[in-house]
């Protein structure tokens, strides 16, 4: 689809350390980062027309968790507000149809992870089909090892496999992002980073049902996006795995003359937190007119199951 | 300034799943040693059965029987398992694409090493000597050199005794961190004193203070001292006994509003019959023991506060 | 810029139980999506999303479900959506789905909520302990209890009123074959005589925790010319929300539950909302929530709500028939409630909620919250299109 209406991500922020929060809840590790995007746009807390988070409960190990860190957004007067229980990337989607429809100009979203609280090794065994799988503990960096061992069968990548490779570091964080439409965007950036398309797909969850070689889902978001219109210059891939970049790489047919990642490996992300990263560093490449049509990615789920595609495009 | 706290925090609960009955089917047939899988109406058999078509929704409950053994469609060497995985020393997980059926199951397979795994290898299940209608009936797989087992070939789904649910725990460990404000806060507990932060913007006192104010979304760092004493703004009585909680009913359970302090925090009542607690009432703190929050709030004698004066804190 | 109309054509629930041991939680789902796409006359392949929501997946002891639920939601190669409102999730995620049609991002939608509490405990998923602070000193009720005090001390409202508004909804649950509480042989006394447990609420004052789903499905204005029954036009739709405890917060009627409201009045050219609505489903988990909503939604003046209860305005045959399908107080998987009070609003006007049908509906609220009372979401549809 072309979107109706011309919606830009006009500011991002996110923390920048590696490793634990140490000693912060999480509306206090959330408080700056919201600040420095809402400055960035000119808007004061509680101004955004919209706010929508993205968060998990099971990462933090409290339900309700995402009331906590509201405390960080001014709600007050109250807000229209909504959060989705998966990586702030979908709470971006969310908030760019908000915007679609014409029910709000502004739209302020943000994303925190506190993967240190827990161990994701076990965590993340949660998200798994709860009768034949997650009875038996399979933690993410194994089931990535199966998808890469069966792109080396493929023949898709140049070596086998190593062993199992060890859990990506964990790093808590949490990231912010101020979208705005048309004259509204064009004030508040001087390169707006203009959302061309998004659209996300979802595969079945059974790891059995699916060919784990290929991402037909991230292939079909990525039409649907219109990302296959014109050359990308640039691409924000989340693969948490190493091997996972190549099976996005081959779906999203990118070449070596697309940057990718120049912000770093997704890998080294916060949970929760690094869809939206990805959709911000590309649109902040666009900000500083390091690229002019840039694809950003988000996943979710064991093997690539859920991705997003979003196409940002700065003006000439 | 004090250390910011952390503690242990363990999740824990015994799920109960109930199965429906192409599950039902499925696992009961593994505490028989029978593997049962789906045909789908275009004639793929999937195993582990799913209820509903991954192509077209459709709700399939034709049911196969299937071969104990299979071939490896990928494997990962796990050279550290975890605790409540299916094999206490280093396994290959694998998918086993089981004979007859056109989908691959996950598990463990046990092998002496990464060596001795490879993709298409051929597998028989190692049944477990308990079983109880789950997929850890399933001990593991290990190597097979036989033949290929039979095609798939229909099966009524019937057991005597099905399993209908299964218990499946959970325990899961974390870290809590409360914060910069909470450590501060229960620091000051600890040696029995209340403290609050107060809104550079907005100039409201919090206690508990939370680190940001939430109405306006700004940092809270200037120290505050609210009470200790306080009024009751309102209460309920408490006639069922919580689980785990070493307190009589009935009892009273109030929001009270510390002098000084611009919202109410939650207390029980103590040093009063509960059917003598009012809105109104002027209570302090009572500390016992080496507990660090206070046990219970109780009357200071003084006359009741004037409706009017705590409305705003309602 | 235009937005397009919103119209509702598909609505399903489950049986609602305190435990659906005879289906898995895909087979819960199931259960409703099913019943949606038969009300619409639609496959799976008809619907180009889902949008599923939920409260915490400690409840099922399941993160991210939605990712399992992929099969059994036809989601597979279609965009699939999370909500987690708390409370207000049922009707949130409705909302968030009724934004991709009017957006125009997509034609048919299939929105779902549910929750399946039998697989843990309630009281368990909703106050996990947390260290370094006291254990929830008074369980569930003991949380609204207070505020249902400091009600009755703002507006001398009697304490009859409470139990008036149990026997209506547990009466009006017998109307409705899905609802889980079906109490035959109710009485005023029964209610009355119930135990005081978090004085001054008493045990029939309370919900029960069930297992159950609701699905509807969501078009626009060509998908509501094919459908086969009357749609529900959405006329107005908003979500509002306010942090969890602040100074200055009013528990008893909150902000942003009166500028949500405003909000959908706003949109829908609402002037007077007891006048104009026939009929409303509100979250109401214990009794003293309906006089407090009534307020709060603009249906009374503050202080007057408990007055429409005692007058009987608010029973089903009454001028403004307050859940006529039995509520909250008869029905509540949590995640779910939410979409069951938007779906009962549509069912009712579309003339098809059966026994507990409303003569004439032609526009109905469905409203929920969640949170410590900061979570609001609410439609309001009509039996006839907006004018756009």
């Amino acid at each position: 689809m072309t979107p109706p209406r011309d919606v830009a991500v006009v500011a991002y922020a996110r923390t920048d350390h590696q490793g634990p929060a140490e000693g912060l809840s999480e509306a206090e590790a959330l408080l700056p980062v919201l600040h420095d995007a809402l400055a960035q746009a000119g808007l004061a807390p509680g101004e955004a027309d919209f706010t929508c988070s993205g968060s998990s409960d099971y990462l933090a190990g409290r339900p309700f968790s995402f009331t906590l860190t509201l405390d960080a957004v001014g709600a007050w007067p109250p807000i229209a507000e909504s959060h989705v229980e998966m990586d702030g990337a979908w709470a971006l989607y969310e908030a760019w149809v908000k915007i679609l429809t014409g029910r709000a100009d502004t739209a302020l979203v943000y994303a925190h992870g506190k993967p240190s609280a827990g161990d994701p090794r076990d965590v993340l065994t949660r998200t798994l089909d709860p009768y034949y799988v997650a009875p038996l503990w399979p933690e993410p960096a194994s089931l990535a090892a199966l998808q890469a061992r069966a792109l080396a069968d493929a023949g898709h990548t140049g070596e086998p496999p190593g062993p199992t490779p060890g859990p990506p570091a964990v790093t808590d964080g949490a990231a912010a992002v101020v979208l705005a439409a048309g004259d509204a965007a064009r004030r508040m950036c001087a390169r707006p980073a203009w959302i061309r398309g998004a659209d996300h797909r979802v595969e079945p969850h059974a790891l059995g049902l699916r060919d784990l070689t290929d991402s037909p889902s991230t292939r079909l978001a990525a039409e649907r996006a219109g990302a296959f219109r014109a050359p990308v210059d640039t691409a924000e891939l989340h693969a948490p795995f190493a091997a996972q970049e190549a099976v996005l790489r081959r779906a999203l047919r990118l070449d070596d003359t697309v940057t990718v990642n120049p912000s770093g490996d997704a890998a080294a992300d916060p949970l929760m937190v690094t869809g939206l990263i990805r959709l911000g560093e590309a649109a902040a490449r666009i900000h500083r007119g390091a690229s002019d049509r840039a694809l950003a990615h988000a996943t979710s789920g064991p093997c690539l199951q859920h991705n997003l595609v979003a196409v940002l495009e700065g003006d000439a | 300034m004090p250390e910011n706290l952390t503690a242990p925090l363990v999740v824990e609960f015994p799920f109960t799943r109930s199965l429906g009955p192409v599950q039902s089917a499925f696992l009961t047939g593994l505490r028989e040693r029978v593997v049962l899988g789906v045909r789908t109406r275009d004639g793929r058999v999937l195993v582990p059965p799913v209820e509903y078509d991954p192509v077209t929704a459709d709700e399939i409950r034709d049911l196969v029987e299937v071969a104990t053994t299979g071939t490896v469609t990928t494997w990962a060497w796990n050279p550290s398992p975890r605790p409540r995985q299916p094999l206490p020393r280093p396994f290959a997980w694998v998918l086993v694409r089981l004979d007859g059926a056109d989908t691959a199951l996950l598990h463990a397979l046990d092998a002496p090493g990464a060596d001795a795994v490879r993709t298409g290898m051929r597998v028989r299940i190692r049944w477990a000597a308990r079983r109880e209608g789950a997929i850890t009936d399933i001990a593991c797989f290990e190597a097979h050199d036989g033949p290929a087992g039979h095609r798939a070939a229909p099966h009524d789904g019937r057991f005597p005794d099905p399993v209908t649910s299964l218990t499946a725990p959970a325990r899961l460990e974390y870290t809590y961190t409360p914060g910069r404000a909470q450590s501060r806060y229960l620091d000051g507990l600890a040696r029995r004193e209340i403290l609050g932060e107060r809104c550079p913007s907005c100039h409201k006192v919090y206690v508990p203070p939370r680190g940001a104010c939430p109405t306006c979304g700004v940092a809270t760092t200037e120290p505050a001292a609210p009470g200790p004493r306080g009024t009751v703004t309102t209460f309920c009585v408490v006639n069922i006994k919580a689980k785990g909680l070493d307190i009589d009913v009935p009892y009273v359970y109030a929001h009270i509003a510390l002098d000084g302090a611009d919202l109410a925090l939650h207390a029980r009542i103590g040093g009063i019959p509960y059917d003598r607690v009012r809105m109104g009432m002027r209570v302090e703190p009572v500390w016992t023991g080496d507990g660090r929050h206070p046990d219970h709030y109780r009357p200071t004698g003084e006359p009741d506060a004037d409706y009017e004066s705590y409305r705003r804190l309602l | 810029m235009s937005r397009e109309p919103v119209a509702v054509v598909g609505i399903g629930q489950t049986h609602h139980a305190a435990a659906r041991r005879d289906v898995s939680i895909a087979g819960l789902v199931r259960e409703a999506a099913l019943r949606a796409l038969e009300d619409a006359a639609l496959t799976w392949a008809d619907i180009e999303a889902v949008v599923i929501g939920k409260a915490p997946d400690f409840f099922e002891g399941v993160m991210t479900p939605e990712l399992y639920l992929a099969e059994a939601l036809g989601a597979a190669g279609k965009p699939l959506t999370r909500v987690h409102t708390a409370g207000s999730v049922g009707g949130s995620t409705a909302l968030v789905a009724a934004d991709l049609v009017a957006a125009r991002v997509h034609r048919t939608v299939l929105t779902v909520a549910f929750e399946k509490q039998s697989e843990s405990n309630a009281m368990w998923g909703l106050s996990l302990p947390v260290p370094f602070q006291q254990p929830l000193l008074a369980g569930a009720g003991g949380f609204f209890a207070p505020h249902v005090r400091a009600y009755i001390r703002r507006t001398g409202a009697p304490s009859s009123t409470g139990t008036l508004v149990a026997y209506k909804d547990r009466r009006n649950a017998l109307k409705n074959p899905y609802a889980h509480l079906h109490e035959h042989g109710i009485t005023l006394e029964k209610v009355r005589s119930s135990p005081m447990l978090w004085d001054p609420v008493r045990y029939s004052e309370t919900c029960p925790s069930s297992d159950g789903a609701c699905a509807m499905v969501l078009t626009d204005r060509t998908g509501a010319a094919r459908a086969p029954a009357p749609p529900a036009w959405l006329h107005g739709g908003a979500m509002r929300s306010e942090p969890t405890l602040f100074a200055g917060k009013d528990f008893v009627s909150p902000r942003a539950g009166r500028d949500c409201a405003a909000d959908v009045y706003r949109q829908a050219g609402i002037t007077d909302p007891r006048r104009e609505i026939d009929a409303v489903e509100m979250y109401v988990p214990f009794s003293w929530y309906e006089p407090m909503w009534l307020e709060n939604l603009g249906f009374a003046a503050e202080g007057d709500g408990w007055k429409l209860t005692e007058a009987g305005v608010t029973e089903l045959d009454g001028a403004l028939p307050v859940n006529p399908s039995g509520g909250v107080l008869s029905t509540n998987p949590i995640g779910a409630s939410g979409m069951l009070r938007f779906a009962e609003a549509a069912l009712q006007v579309r003339g098809r909620a059966g026994e507990h049908q409303v003569p004439d509906a032609r526009r109905a609220l469905g409203h929920a919250y969640g949170g410590g009372a900061q979570f609001f979401s609410m439609w309001l549809v009509a039996g006839s299109p907006p004018v756009t």
